[in-house]
């Protein structure tokens, strides 16, 4: 696949643990999505692998989903869910309709 | 409005000085705080990583959501990251409303979403050992 460009990705919490990094770039090919980037960076780290089903993706700060293309100049953010605040658990009705995500 | 994510001690003052105006008769404050145990295991600190930059942009896409949905005058939040010791606060929401009914409603349903959206992620340690704590995915 003829490289198209770069985009760089940035690892928070346990991601960043298991790719010993924190941010790093992927090869942008033709219709890579943040999807593909995910899959490319587990090849380079085997321990990420699996996470499909719970992490999200933000580009340039916004979230997006997996099949969202990336372009050249991109900041791609693979986010593993969040767990700020204090320490008890949030209640939110998921069927609440929002904006944000 | 005020969004901040930072290394330094929150200060609920200043954060309840930039909500605070005069036709607001309430201003409710959370202040979230490190607790000593979790699933029955006792915590020795927490260490907070965030996405700075998002992290600010999420909450204010979330305040301007909670001041559509109730009555509110301004809403100021603050996120501490790094590492905590107990009793340290490390999340404070600031919410000012004519009344003190839609400031806590408000201020019940923003943490509530916070905790969600925010990308911002906690690390519990403990003697022998460490874990990051995640969320319930989102599910989309």
């Amino acid at each position: 696949m003829a490289s198209v460009g770069k985009v760089r990705v940035r690892l928070f919490a346990r991601l960043a643990d298991m790719a010993g990094t924190r941010a790093t770039e992927v090869d942008l090919g033709e219709g890579l999505t943040a999807g593909d980037a995910y899959r490319m960076l587990c090849r380079e780290h085997p321990a990420m692998a699996g996470l499909e089903g719970s992490l999200m993706y933000a580009v340039n700060a916004e979230y997006v989903s997996a099949d969202q293309p990336l372009r050249d100049g991109d900041e791609l953010a693979l986010i593993p869910p969040v767990s700020g605040g204090s320490m008890e658990l949030g209640t939110w009705n998921l069927e609440q309709e929002s904006d944000v995500l | 409005m005020f969004f901040e994510v930072t290394p330094e001690h929150l200060n609920p003052e200043k954060l309840v000085s930039h909500v605070r105006m005069d036709e607001a008769g309430a201003v409710v404050l959370f202040y979230g705080v490190v607790r000593d145990n979790n699933m029955g295991r006792r915590v020795d600190h927490l260490e907070y990583d965030a996405y700075p930059e998002m992290a600010e942009k999420v909450m204010r896409e979330l305040a301007t959501e909670i001041m559509g949905r109730f009555p509110v005058t301004d809403i100021a939040i603050q996120h501490r990251t790094g590492r905590l010791e107990i009793g340290e606060a490390s999340l404070l929401v600031a919410v000012s409303s004519p009344h003190r009914k839609e400031g806590f409603e408000a201020a019940a349903a923003l943490v509530d979403r916070f905790k969600e959206v925010v990308p911002v992620w906690k690390k519990e340690v403990w003697e022998g050992g460490e874990e990051w704590i995640e969320g319930e995915p989102v599910k989309r």
